[in-house]
């Protein structure tokens, strides 16, 4: 019973820590560009005259969004039109529980688990939700019943199909360097410090891996500069045909797809929830306090670990301009796909080497 | 006809491969970043320093208009006080955008032949050219009032007349 309530309160956190993400990213994007090109951004939006340097417009964004007129033009396949934004946005958010947000912390007696999903096959979970999620956009496009959506849809299968085969190979030497699939595992692989000064993480073993994971993770989720199916300033993308709060679902879904590329990157280059040069175990707080001050300290590293992910992120999002279509397949096909597999091989061979040598790297 | 040829930019291999010219692309914007970051921190701080931002928050702060800004027209009056323009509907006929609109009268005055019974001025219509500035041959209207505060919540609203033109009610 326990056990299955204990599963629930992480789901509902895993569930709050993208959707508030979400939110906060939305401010972050104003706020960020703004600062970034000598603007102030959005400010306007208070309560009782406290602006709180913007950050009500996160409050007002939604109330917008939910009080606008939701049109369904004449002639769009309303089953479909109505169930695109639910996919595009509810997969993506399921990825986010299968990310180990902590390792294991004793109290009152037990082993409590800060993953929500316990699964030996996290990783495979979280790329088959994204790639779940690219039905979303392309049944956009389909459903609209317009040139423009289906366009832009069919952008957005090519682009998305291309970075996922490019992310699942950019991770193959990480994982394969950690022996599993099971990102809790991963994670543990790298809480740890080399000879006391160097954190395991995987950065440190794969730091090619871990550039062509950014670039493919910022191509997956749609964002600036490989903003091709939507391209809402110019080329019209595949939610030309929706208003209102499903609009917003689509826009919320790049945000989710970045905290899932995010999280990902974080579980698996950059030591998850690993504390550097933090003990496994804090025995002089006591039994009722370690335990709590172990989780928090995990979850705080990895949201700290998330938001600089995010931070660089939005930055790029902001520096770039966007790729032409043909460019932006040579880059995932052509440059990406090679170097990764090269990464991949090298890697296996050097593990190859490594054990043949008898070199300790494993925990 | 003379050719001047335009030398192609060289791209060497390390802009070919873009990474490079990204990550310096982030130290810019970085740049920038972190240091309208810290203006903005020390101006809440009470610290003097430059702004952070170049936006002009406009109806709080006064707007920045550059010295030769064309703004709502003004007509200029002689010593006594009646209006310089001569109705010699100049102004009228170079308007671009048909929006001034006048009727002339006899002047009581016998060494003026002319004066406008009536001056509108249509700002709703009116594309700030400066073209009737330009073509007055006694400077009787110039567009230096530096007023940007002229909206109306109807069109008759913006159609200014003479009187307000002068700046008289
Ligand atoms: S500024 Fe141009 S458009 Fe406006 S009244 Fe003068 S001539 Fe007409
Ligand atoms: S050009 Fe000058 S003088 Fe002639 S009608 Fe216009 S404002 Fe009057």
């Amino acid at each position: 019973m326990i056990d299955i309530l204990w599963v629930f309160a992480k789901v509902a956190g895993a569930l709050g820590f993208g959707m508030n993400w979400a939110a906060f990213l939305g401010w972050v994007e104003r706020k960020q560009s703004a600062v970034m090109q000598d603007r102030i951004g959005a400010n306007r939006a208070d309560i009782l005259g406290f602006r709180l340097i913007g950050l009500i417009h996160i409050i007002a964004d939604p109330i917008k969004l939910f009080t606008k007129e939701d049109f369904v033009p004449a002639g769009v396949r309303k089953t479909f039109h109505l169930l695109a934004p639910s996919i595009s946005l509810g997969f993506p958010l399921l990825a986010l529980a299968a990310f180990p947000y902590g390792g294991n912390v004793s109290f009152l007696g037990r082993s409590w688990s800060l993953q929500p999903v316990e699964s030996p096959m996290g990783l495979v979970l979280v790329l088959a939700m994204v790639a779940v999620g690219i039905h979303g956009v392309v049944m956009a496009g389909y459903a609209s019943n317009s040139y423009y959506g289906l366009l832009g849809g069919m952008r957005g299968a090519g682009q998305m199909i291309a970075y996922e085969v490019c992310l699942a190979t950019t991770m193959a030497g990480a994982v394969f360097l950690y022996g599993t699939l099971d990102l809790a595992a991963a994670a543990a692989w790298q809480a740890r410090m080399i000879g006391g000064v160097l954190p395991a993480w995987g950065v440190v073993f794969q730091p090619v891996g871990f550039i062509l994971f950014l670039v493919a993770g910022t191509a997956l989720t749609k964002r600036t500069p490989f903003d091709l199916p939507e391209g809402e300033s110019e080329i019209v993308g595949y939610h030309v045909e929706y208003s209102g709060m499903k609009f917003g679902m689509f826009m919320m879904t790049d945000l989710i797809e970045s905290v899932v590329v995010a999280c990902l990157g974080v579980t698996l280059f950059l030591g998850g929830w690993h504390v550097p040069f933090l003990p496994p175990s804090l025995p002089f707080l006591g039994p009722m306090l370690e335990g709590p001050v172990m989780a928090c300290l995990m979850l705080g590293a990895f949201t700290a670990k998330v938001a600089l992910v995010l931070f660089l992120l939005m930055q790029v999002r902001w520096t770039l301009p966007r790729f032409r279509f043909d460019q932006l397949l040579d880059l995932g096909w052509k440059n990406i796909l090679p170097l990764a597999l090269a990464n991949f091989l090298l890697t296996a061979w050097a593990i190859y080497l490594a054990k043949a040598w008898g070199v300790r790297l494993w925990p | 006809m003379t050719v001047r040829p335009v030398s192609r930019p060289e791209r060497g291999w390390q802009v070919q491969i873009y990474l490079l010219e990204v990550v310096y692309g982030l130290g810019v914007t970085f740049r920038h970043f972190f240091t309208n970051l810290w203006r903005h921190s020390a101006a809440l701080a009470g610290l003097k320093t430059e702004p952070g931002a170049v936006t002009i928050q406009y109806p709080e702060d006064p707007p920045a208009l550059g010295v030769r800004a064309r703004t709502r027209h003004r007509i200029l009056s002689r010593p006594d006080g009646t209006p310089r323009c001569t109705a010699c509907l100049l102004c009228e006929t170079i308007c671009p955008a048909r929006c001034i609109r006048i009727t002339a009268e006899e002047s009581p005055d016998p060494l003026i032949e002319k004066r406008a019974k009536t001056f509108d001025l249509d700002l709703g219509l009116c594309v700030f050219c400066g073209y009737c500035v330009e073509a007055c041959p006694v400077d009787a209207i110039r567009m230096d009032t530096n007023d940007l505060r002229i909206p109306s919540f109807d069109r008759r609203g913006m159609i200014w007349s003479l009187d307000k033109l002068m700046g008289k009610g």
